[in-house]
Order: C-alpha cells, then structure tokens, then sequence
C-alpha cells in the first residue's frame, strides 16, 4: 500500500480507553476526553504547512443555461493557484449516489440554486473567495420548476378555490429536467380490496416544509496529492467506500490511488451520504500538487448538502363505527429538488410505511418523488417516514374525534403487534409493542399545571415578556412511528471488521478496524465494547476509520450498531475460535466449556486459567470477516408486496405545550418517549440518541424550514432557519424497554431515527389540542395559530 | 499585520495578519489552536465562544485586531495539564458530548455560568446556555453535566 507523501496536523490517531465497560455498559467514549479537551481534530481542523484553500462558485440561479465561463480574472489574481471548471474533471462529468445525474461541476445547465460551477484554490482563503467572484458565467436564465405535482404534470388543488389548479404549459414543458422526465420513482402498495367502503371517513391534506440537517461539523476535509499520482482524502462523511466509489469515477483513477480516511465529524444526520467537497478537493490538489483544505461556512453548507424532502400528502383512512381500522388510501409526493440522490429509496420507505403501525386490511398508496428545481433532497434522519409519520398520526387524531373515541385507545386498538401482516405482505416476526409504547407514556405523570407566580421563563415568549398567562392554553397530544433499520428492498447490505488481537505492554489488547462512520453517535465506543464482551479484554484500540478495510456501509438507517455491530462480533468470535483452538492443543484435549474472560482462557469445569500473554507470546491474531444480515427483497412493482424490510425500531412520544393563543407562540412543557431498543448495548448513548432525536422532531413540528421562494433558498443562515436552543427543548421522561429481536445481534434494534419520527407529529397533536384548529402543516408559525397567515 | 495578545497565560505573536481575519480565524490557522469550533462563523451558535478578557464572547465575531494586548482564553486552557477541569470531566461522565462540536463554547460558557453563579437553577443555565447551540443531545445531559460540575465544583448560592 502506498503512503502518503506527509501526514496532516490532525490526521485520525487510534482510540484507545477507557478500559472497561462490555455491552450493556455505559461505557465512556473513547474520544471523550479528546473532545473537551478541544484536541479532537474534525475535517476544519486539519491542517499542513504548505497547503491551498479551496472555495467553490456556485450557480445563483435555480435552472439556467451556462452560456460561458471566462476565469481569466480569477487566475490572474496573485495568490491563486488553480480556477477549475467542468472540462478539468477527467472522468465521469456526473455522480450520484443511487444514479448518476449530478454534475461534479456544472455543464451546460444548472438545475438548481448552489450547484457547484467553478473552483478556486489560493494561499489564503479570503483570496480564494475574491478570486471566485471575479469568474465570469453568462447564464441564460429559465423559468424554474418549483412544485413536484407540477413537475409530474399532476393536478394541484387549488385550495381557495377548492379546486384542480390549472397545470400550466410551462410544467408541461419542464417535464424535460432530466433526460428521462421528472419522475424519479412511483412506488404503489395494494393490499386487499380496491374499492373499499367504511362507516366512518376522514379525508385529510397535509404538508411538511424541508428541513435542514444543521449538523455543527461544516463539510471539510484535505486532499493530499500522493507520490504515486493518486490523491490522500481526509474527510468528514458518512461512508468512505461509496465515496470512493464516486471520487474514483470523477478522477478516473482506481480505488488504489484514491484513499480515504475519516476526519472528525461534526454531526451528520443524513447530509454527509452524499459527496460535497469531496472530488473538488481532490480535483484541486492533483492540479496543484499542493495539500487542499475546503472548509464550507454556514451559508454555503445549506447549499452545500441535500436536506430532508417536502412533501404533500392526500390521506383518507375509513373505519368502523367502534374504532376498528378498514382501509387507507394515500397519495404522498415527496419534491427531490435537482438530483435525485436518494430520492428512490425515500419513496420507498415513504410507501411501505406510508400508514404507520396499524393493522389495515385494505391499502392502496401511491408514493412519488419528483425532480424540480429546487434545492436537491436526499437523506437525514427518519428519511421519508418522519414526513408520512406527520400525515398519518393526524389522521388517527382526526378519526378519533369523528369517532368520539380517546386518541391514544384508537392507536391500541389498532395497533401492529408480533406476528401482525404490514400493508405490504410482511409479517413482523420480533416483538412489535406499539400498543405498550403508548400505554406507558399515558401512564406517566403529567407535568404540573403553572400556578402561583408566574416565571416568564416558563411561558410562551419567555423573557421577552409577552404574556403572564392570557390566553395560554396547554395542550397534550400522542404519536407513535415506525420505522425500517438498514438498508431495505434486497440490498446487499453488509460491514467488515478487522480485529487483531497481540499483547501490548504485557496486556491482551485488541485492535478494531472499521470503515464505519463515527459522527458522534458514539459507534467508536459501542466497537469497543463488543470487543471486550466478546474478547474478554480490557484494553481494546479502535483504529482509525479508512479504506484499507472493506466497506462497512453507510452510518444511516440506524444500522451501525447492528450490521457493524454484527461484524465486529463475528470478527471477535473468528479470533476466540483461534485462540480456544490453539488452548486446547495446549491442553492436548477438547475442552467443551473454554471460554475467554479476564484475559484468560479458562474452563470453570476443568480450573484451567491460562493468560492470553501466555498463550499468544510476540504473536498477533487476527481476522476479517465480512457481515450481513438476513437478507431482503425488492418488491413488487405493482403491488409493493415483499419482504422489504430487516427490522422495525418502535417509538411513542408524549407532547406537552403551551400555547398563546393571542401571538402564536408554543412552548413545548415536556416531551416523553418510549421506545423498544430490542438490547440497550449502550444505555447512556441510547437515552443521548433519543433525546437528540426528540428535539430535531420539535425543531420540524415548531420552527425548523428552508424557505424557498422561486426555487431561491430565502434563509441559508443560523439567524433565519432556527433550530431548537436549550430554551426550546423542555425536560424529557425517557423509558426504554428491551424486547429482544432474535435475528439480531444482542437482540438490538436500531435507535437514531425512531424518536425523530414519533415526536414532532406528537407536538403537533399538542397544539391542536391547545387550540382546537385542524392544523396540517409543519413547521407551524404563529400566523398559522392566530389566523393572520 | 502583527498581532500580540496572551493566549491561555502564553504571549503569542503572529506576524502577516490580514485585518478582514477573525479571532476564531487567527487562534486556528495562525496559532495552532483550533479547539474553538468554526460551526457558523455569524455568532449565532456559540461553538467559538473564548474568554476575551475574562468575558465570553464569540471569537468569530471579534476581529483580530480588537485582540492587540488582550488576555484570551479558549478551552485548550481549561485543564490543568493531565487533569480536566471539572467542568470538563462533568460533560465527558454525563454524557454530554456526542459530535463535540459544541462542546468547547459550551465548556467556556458553563465555566463562566458556574464561576459567575456557583449552583445555577436550571432555568438560568437554560438563560445562560441559549447562545450555544447543539444538534445531538437536545441538551438534557448537558443540563445533567452543568448540574454536576456545580456539584463537583462545591458552589453555592
């Protein structure tokens, strides 16, 4: 393998501490220390002598015709290194994750707003940003295509006029953004009778806004030019190997000359899967020959990244008159914005999830993702279940009320349980406890009543002083989620663990290589303590993360702890094999009940004890060993039946808020969540998952959204697009249970995503609860609560 | 230009300082400290939060000039030497820190908030911490870890 020619100031050393804690444990981090410390090196961190700062021109207009480039100006100006366009890519011109249709640099159109056009590297960053404002692009500018019904040539209803709205010719026209048509996946359930009919209907339209991932951590990374012409990546991400993949396909170089190794992730959520300054980088270094750092300030990382997609959602759910479940129908369109991303695999958790945790006999959903021209849409959290999640658990709230039944009895009445068939065909073969979900959050005492003297810290408003208690209303509303862990419809989903085992300083101590992504969720630590559980060793290292190890898949789809978790198991159960094998030569006999434990080999039934020192000597084990789970697969494409799905994560939230009536301003007085974790192999980082996950939910349902206007982003800042501050987020009850899922390893499930689905559609039924308006979009805004919108 | 300042107790100089360049800018590409995080650089997330002076304030909105024969302390100078600073330990025992890329401003902020008020309520580390901003932990273990630090650190009210 080749090395790079130097290695950067803040290159990944290996983790190691701190020294107990098995699964199960709340073990500490491993990066802990380094982190409040302030020595944890993150993609900006990183840092060389002699290296280049590269920035990139992006396109001001959502879809244009690139008439021409003239970067003379831009060269010329001292300090600057290299201008690059798209005839300086030398491979493939475009990339994407599951197709690609996204230029690395524009050319000829630019389809949305932010599309990178030109790149500049300078000895000085504010060199590099003055260079690419004195690149000249002519852009013939058109008309953008800013609504995914339109873009499908579907009717729109008008809804002051409670009418279809005119499909113009322009839409009609634009059906060309892509050469394929705008039509990126049309997934349809069927399930039982096309044509039924209930006692009691209820029709519902509903719309979610586009969130923002706002991970902390900007996109950055360092790309060092290699010895051998290849290039050495440094880079905050969420997958190394498909990265590689497409970083390969930009600079036609193989995977060989194209290494890449995880730099400190500020946060991820689903917007580092796709590349961002990743092949620029490299294009830039190569060029230069010189190490180039590209670091995105606030303003262009809400250009600089897909976002979670809008959608519109028609529903009608039909029941009996005592509340049980006939049919739901459901039309979802999600906007994919320029590129398609992944959008396909959005629609399709968006579609086979569509309903939530009910059992429903009768299901017909069509579920769309569509190309327009706004901002591309593609991963974060929840990913296409947390819009659906809004629409269908406001239809259970609203059947509830037309059936003059209690909300949360509706839900247990007909709630997915083991053994229950979902809309698509699959029968749920591990514990599925919805119906336990939620009768645990009721059981939970409410939060107290404001009495007494009134602290405006409490209120709606809060020191600004808006209101002592007039017109505040509180509000409780419950919702409950599902959602799919790993990657689903037959892909070949899988991890690779390295494990080493040797004595270090006269102690077993183990090595765990992985490719998968740490971003903070704490995957470096839950590595360790499977090692120790299954080694029974102390001391356990965790390698940094890179490509000289197979692919370990995505750190999404709340699929880590499983499938990663899954290889370092069975990585450490190849090592034990050896090591009991090569102890029972030392004992000249089979020994059945050898185990490892303590740094030992030992047999309680025979007393024999021999110290891993003893038996390994200078002598290292090691084993690689690639994982995957069961398998799935696609579904039909007329139907959606099939066995999509690996497993399900189940979570129930409680909201509790105030609302002023009179302003419109919420405040949220508690949250409260259960959720089944199958295993906690990590009990403190569960709690911390779903916490985190609670308030990006609040934050969708309360203040969070990307205002487009004309296919323009309107709000590219932390003053404009405003997630939830520690004022915001109210004190949280958290109960986890632990059903365990026999097919998976520990019986753990996936956590990240579940209580980032069930806790915003949860705020939501709080406040129409505390205000008795049918509200049906989120984010809401106080105009929506006053009437003045 | 040239810009001398003392840095965590240590006088730095640094010479070719263009005058458009942050603080934040400075402590991390010129000084070779880059604990202070650079999440939005337009003060609205508090990540870069350093004391100027003994004050918190966001080193992204301090030019570099403004800290000519200043005192600035960032989060590098929160532990003494091998042993953190409670504050530090509390975040790490907590549970605090996922991502970490709000930790160092929160680390500054929460050591001004204890050293200023001893055992805050919740409701004023709530006031207090509204300027730091953190997308993993909904903040409820940082709440855990200000509540411990005081503990730790023996204040009271």
């Amino acid at each position: 393998m080749s090395t790079p020619t130097r290695t950067p100031t803040g290159a990944p050393a290996h983790l190691t501490g701190p020294g107990s804690g098995g699964v199960g444990d709340s073990a500490q981090r491993p990066d802990g220390v380094l982190k409040v410390r302030g020595e944890f090196a993150y993609g900006s961190d990183l840092w060389m002598e002699d290296m280049l700062w590269g920035v990139t021109l992006r396109s001001p207009h959502p879809y244009a015709r690139v008439v021409a480039i003239d970067t003379s100006a831009a060269a010329q100006l001292p300090g600057v290194h290299a201008v690059l366009t798209s005839e300086d890519v030398p491979g493939e011109k475009v990339y994407g994750l599951e197709l690609a249709d996204q230029p690395v640099l524009a050319v000829d159109v630019v389809r949305y707003q932010g599309e990178p056009v030109a790149l500049v590297a300078a000895d000085h960053p504010d060199t590099a940003r003055r260079a690419a404002a004195l690149i000249r692009v002519d852009y013939e500018v058109w008309e953008p295509v800013t609504d995914a019904r339109t873009a499908l040539g579907h009717p729109t209803t008008d809804a002051l006029h409670e009418s279809d709205a005119e499909v113009t010719e322009l839409s009609r026209e634009s059906a060309h953004l892509h050469p394929e048509g705008n039509l990126v996946r049309h997934l349809k359930v069927r399930t039982g009778d096309p044509q039924p009919t209930a006692e009691v209907v209820v029709v519902g339209e509903y719309e979610v806004g586009m969130q923002d991932q706002a991970f902390l951590g900007p996109e950055s990374g360092l790309a060092v030019p290699a010895d051998d012409g290849g290039v050495e990546l440094y880079v905050a991400t969420q997958w190394l190997h498909v990265d590689q993949r497409q970083i390969c396909s930009a600079l036609a170089l193989p995977p060989e000359q194209v290494r890449l190794t995880l730099a400190g992730v500020g946060g991820a959520f689903g917007g580092r899967e796709d590349l961002s300054m990743h092949v620029h980088a490299c294009l830039l270094a190569l060029r230069t020959g010189r190490p180039v750092k590209m670091s995105y300030n606030r303003e262009e990382s809400f250009f600089g990244h897909v976002h979670r997609h809008p959608a519109t959602m028609r529903y009608e759910h039909g029941a009996t008159r005592d509340g049980q479940l006939v049919y739901v129908k459901a039309a979802i369109w999600f906007d994919g914005g320029a590129y398609a991303s992944s959008t396909p695999a959005v629609v399709g958790n968006g579609g086979t999830m569509g309903i939530g945790p009910y059992v429903v006999p009768n299901v017909h959903v069509d579920c769309y993702g569509a190309y327009t021209n706004n901002p591309p849409c593609g991963a974060m959290r929840g990913f296409g279940s947390v819009q659906t999640a809004f629409a269908y658990e406001s239809q259970m709230d609203a059947l509830a009320a037309e059936l003059g039944m209690d909300p949360v009895e509706l839900r247990c009445r007909n709630a997915m349980e083991q053994g229950s068939a979902t809309p698509t065909g699959q029968v749920i073969d591990s514990p599925a406890p919805v119906a336990e979900l939620l009768r645990r959050l009721e059981a939970m005492p409410l939060p107290a009543e404001a009495d007494g003297e009134v602290d405006l810290r409490h209120m709606p408003g809060g020191v600004s002083n808006t209101t002592h208690g007039e017109g505040v209303r509180r509000g409780v509303g419950y919702a409950v989620a599902y959602k799919n862990v790993a990657f689903s419809e037959g892909y070949d989903d899988h991890s690779t663990a390295r494990v080493r085992l040797e004595v270090v300083g006269g102690e077993p101590t183990a090595t765990v290589h992985t490719a998968a992504a740490e971003v903070g969720q704490g995957l470096v630590t839950v590595e360790q303590q499977i090692a120790r559980t299954e080694l029974g060793v102390e001391q356990v290292t965790v390698h940094p993360k890179d490509t000289t190890v197979g692919s370990a898949g995505s750190t999404s789809a709340s699929r880590q702890t499983y499938v990663t978790g899954g290889a370092v198991k069975a990585a450490c159960e190849a090592v034990r094999g050896q090591l009991l094998a090569r102890a029972e030569r030392l004992v000249g006999r089979p020994v059945p009940d050898l185990r490892l434990a303590g740094g030992q080999v030992v047999s309680d039934a025979e007393e024999i004890a021999v110290p891993l020192a003893d038996l390994l000597g200078g002598e290292a084990v090691e084993e690689t060993v690639q994982w995957r789970h069961r398998p799935t697969e696609a579904i039909d494409p007329e139907t959606g039946q099939g066995f999509a799905h690996v497993q399900y994560a189940f979570s129930a939230h409680r909201a509790v808020v105030d609302v002023d009536t009179e302003l419109g301003l919420v405040k949220v007085v508690e949250m409260a969540c259960t959720q089944d974790v199958g295993k906690a192999v990590n009990p403190q980082a569960v709690v911390g998952q779903i916490h985190g996950g609670t308030a990006q939910g609040l934050g969708l349902a309360v203040m969070e959204e990307i205002l487009i206007r004309d296919g323009k982003v309107v709000n590219p800042s932390f003053t404009d697009y405003l997630i939830p501050t520690i004022l915001d987020m109210p004190p949280m009850r958290v109960e986890v249970l632990e059903y365990a899922d026999p097919h998976a390893p520990y019986g753990l499930r996936g956590v990240g995503e579940a209580p980032n689905i069930s806790s915003g559609p949860a705020v939501l039924a709080a406040i129409r609860a505390a205000t008795g308006l049918p509200l049906a979009r989120v984010p809401v805004r106080p105009e929506h609560l006053t009437g003045t919108s | 230009m040239r810009l001398t300042c003392t840095v965590n107790g240590t006088e730095q100089e640094v010479d070719d300082v263009w005058e458009g360049e942050s603080l934040l800018y400075v402590l991390r590409e010129r000084m070779g400290l880059p604990g202070s995080k650079n999440a939005c650089e337009q003060g609205e997330c508090g990540s870069c939060t350093v004391y100027l002076d003994g004050l918190p304030v966001c080193a992204c909105l301090v030019a570099a000039g403004q800290a000519e024969g200043r005192q600035v302390g960032t989060v590098e100078g929160l532990a003494d030497a091998d042993a953190l600073h409670p504050v530090q330990q509390a975040f790490v025992d907590a549970g605090a820190v996922q991502c970490g890329f709000c930790t160092p401003g929160l680390l500054v902020a929460t050591h001004d908030l204890i050293t200023r008020t001893g055992r805050p309520s919740d409701a004023e580390t709530r006031e207090a911490l509204a300027g730091n901003l953190c997308r993993c932990t909904g903040y409820e273990k940082i709440l855990d870890a200000v509540r411990l630090a005081a503990d730790r650190m023996g204040g009271d009210r």
